[in-house]
């Protein structure tokens, strides 16, 4: 076992799979000599040569139309985005290139794209954006979102391995703060599309992914005190979603709350409930909730994003509704 | 290097005649109301693809444009898949679920056009990369009007290509028109071949109605490209002679404008050049379009013959596997389906 953050975790994955498989090659901005934006692939120019650390120009469609590229002569490119809101650029190649390959070809585009996300650092508008829901109505693609070191590692190890484009969003909130000891004499690789039970519990049910699972967490050790179990469901993928734990999880307690960072109109919560009301609704005792960010950019001075964010507080308050109700 | 025999020049003759024949079969096709969507031409501007993709080798890779149908037929694409695929039957590379002139075919090295032009480049800098980085003698070449040419992806492509010497030949293809906007509406530039010279690319100019003109560049972009020198641009000057497709009436060309690049037709003046310089008589060139016609009429019964696709492989090939890792199938029609009511009571 090993004390492993987040971070580590993601540069262990990158690293193991590089080393064992010559085709998995890493293409970004500043990810040589710098190190990248967060220093996740420090001292892999130096491993592994700029033919497979390739620093690019800033140019997002190029990397990842790069990317598909060489996926079609047998590489494993992961494209780095230096932050997950500079995917936006490279729109079109993901949506309109990658996702539809395997579709108009019957040859999948197997590539990671993954790139830092979500807010907490005080880092504004274009620098903590989840972008989840800007890519979930895509078929072709997979999308996963790690919030454990465990599955961080897991999940690159399986997006690299997947034939089919990975969007993989790491939460750079949880980069350093989160370590875990992890096994170091067994293969770390979780499948994608299959959600985790974080905590069991009876009373409630808080569906939840990336960052904001710490914050369910503190809400349940709250709540716990007054005798109430929150369940705490990490879905850790996104596409493919595991409704089954979900709708599992809601037999038993009867009361469900979707919890995510992102916005709220259009957010993924939505999905989310729509399932829910197709596949559980006879067992729902109160309607579905959702804790999620406000409508609005992320603002950037601290206090307003604070305002901006769900709350342990936010947590609480709509899961004692939900008991109420 | 390898220079053109007589059979090569005949053989370019045949590739010109399949394209425009091909097309003239489709526009028929259309007018039947057998076609699905759209029909784009390449009528007058045949010789670039056709010329430049003679260059390559079988191991090479190419992405065309929509207008360069020529370059595919080059590559070996026969004529009866371009048919299928125009009629939205179960085509061998798509099976009915892309259009038209998106004609990709992994055994032919051909990347298919998206919609949202401008892209493939910077696919083919990956299939380039790829090369380079496996120490291939193998290149790539890829198309663009310049009407694509001013999409983001397709400068982010040239300014990779360059930086990172990829081995690949891009040829723009000035055909003065995107859609219905006249190229001096797309840029300040008065030639086009400066659009490559902020990327450090070498840059061949040529007259794009002028098949051999077309090989002679690709010739020496490829063998630079083979050789380690890196990317290239060709800039092919040329007419596209109907409209955007075949719903555009191309109302807003002047007809003096297409007079003048109907004299400088292809086809036509290479028909004189092979018989003025005697690689050709006028009853072998008639024996090539007899040979061509029979090729195109078979092709057109067995696209004609062949069925559209099975509804349900709609939702194949979406993902790798059939099913998700809880045993779904990746795309459920039966989602949409409702639970029957009289046992949850």
């Amino acid at each position: 076992m090993k004390e492993t953050t987040y971070l580590e975790a993601i540069r262990e994955a990158m690293l193991e799979e590089m080393r064992e498989d010559e085709t998995v090659f890493i293409l970004g901005e500043d990810i040589g000599a710098y190190g990248g934006a967060f220093k996740v692939t420090e001292g892999f120019l130096d491993e592994f040569g700029s033919d497979r650390v390739i620093d690019t120009p800033i140019s997002e469609a190029a990397i990842v139309g790069a990317a598909i590229g060489a996926a079609h002569m047998g590489f494993k490119p992961i494209a780095e985005m230096q932050f997950i809101d500079f995917i936006a650029p490279a729109f079109d190649m993901i949506v309109n290139f990658a996702a539809k390959n395997r579709y108009r070809t019957g040859v999948g585009a197997g590539i990671v794209i993954r790139g830092p996300c979500g807010g907490g650092a005080h880092a504004g508008p274009f620098h903590s954006q989840n972008v989840e829901s800007y890519f979930a109505n895509v078929a072709g693609l997979k999308m996963v979102a790690p919030a454990t070191a465990y599955d961080a590692k897991g999940l690159l190890r399986s997006a690299i391995r997947d034939p089919d484009p990975v969007l993989y969003f790491e939460h750079k909130f949880l980069y350093r703060r989160v370590k875990e000891m992890l096994p170091t004499d067994e293969e770390i690789v979780v499948p994608i599309g299959v959600a985790r039970t974080h905590r069991p519990g009876t009373d409630v049910t808080v569906v939840t992914y990336g960052a904001m699972l710490y914050r369910a967490a503190e809400a349940a050790e709250r709540l716990a005190q007054e005798g109430v179990e929150l369940e705490l469901i990490d879905l850790r993928s996104l596409r493919p979603l595991d409704i089954e734990t979900i709708v599992e999880s809601i037999k038993k307690t009867g009361r469900v709350l979707i919890l995510h960072e992102a916005a709220r109109f259009g957010g993924f919560a939505g999905e989310i409930t729509a399932q829910i009301c197709e596949e559980a609704f006879e067992w729902l005792d109160a309607p579905v909730r959702r804790v999620t960010a406000l409508d609005t950019p992320v603002p950037y001075s601290p206090p307003l994003e604070d305002y901006y964010l769900p709350q342990v507080d936010d947590i609480v308050t709509a899961a004692r509704w939900l008991l109420a109700y | 290097m390898r220079t053109l025999q007589p059979d090569d020049l005949r053989e370019l003759y045949r590739f010109l005649l399949l394209t425009r024949g091909l097309e003239e079969r489709l526009d028929r096709l259309f007018k039947q109301g057998k076609i699905v969507g759209g029909l784009y031409r390449s009528l007058g501007q045949e010789a670039t693809a056709i010329g430049t993709a003679y260059a390559l080798r079988d191991a090479d890779w190419l992405a065309p444009s929509i207008r360069d149908m020529g370059a595919t037929l080059v590559r070996g694409l026969p004529a009866v898949e371009v048919l299928i695929q125009y009629m939205a039957r179960d085509s061998r590379f798509t099976h009915g679920k892309d259009n038209s002139i998106h004609l990709t075919d992994r055994e032919r090295g051909l990347v298919g056009p998206i919609s949202p032009l401008g892209t493939q480049l910077c696919v083919l800098n990956g299939v380039a990369l790829a090369f380079k980085l496996r120490g291939e003698d193998r290149v790539c070449m890829t198309y663009q009007g310049e009407g694509a040419s001013r999409t983001g992806s397709s400068h982010e492509g040239m300014a990779l290509a360059a930086a990172g010497d990829l081995p690949i030949v891009i040829v723009l293809e000035h055909n003065r028109w995107a859609f219905g906007t006249r190229s001096n509406r797309e840029a300040a530039v008065r030639d086009w071949a400066d659009v490559g010279k902020a990327y450090g690319l070498p840059i061949h100019s040529i007259d794009g109605n002028n098949v051999l003109e077309a090989y002679g560049a690709a010739r020496e972009a490829v063998e630079r490209a083979r050789s380690g020198g890196g990317p290239s641009l060709i800039v092919a000057e040329t007419y596209r002679m109907l409209g955007h497709a075949q719903h555009d009436a191309q109302e807003y060309v002047l007809q003096q404008e297409l007079e003048e690049w109907r004299a400088r037709d292809p086809i036509a003046r290479y028909e004189r050049l092979l018989v003025t310089g005697e690689i050709a008589a006028e009853e072998d060139l008639g024996a090539v379009r007899d040979s061509v016609d029979r090729e195109l009429d078979e092709a057109v019964e067995v696209a004609l013959a062949t069925p559209t696709p099975d509804p349900e492989t709609a939702v194949t090939d979406v993902y790798d596997e059939a099913t998700d890792p809880r045993g779904h199938p990746w795309t459920r029609r039966e989602i949409i389906g409702y639970p029957d009511l009289q046992v949850r009571h």
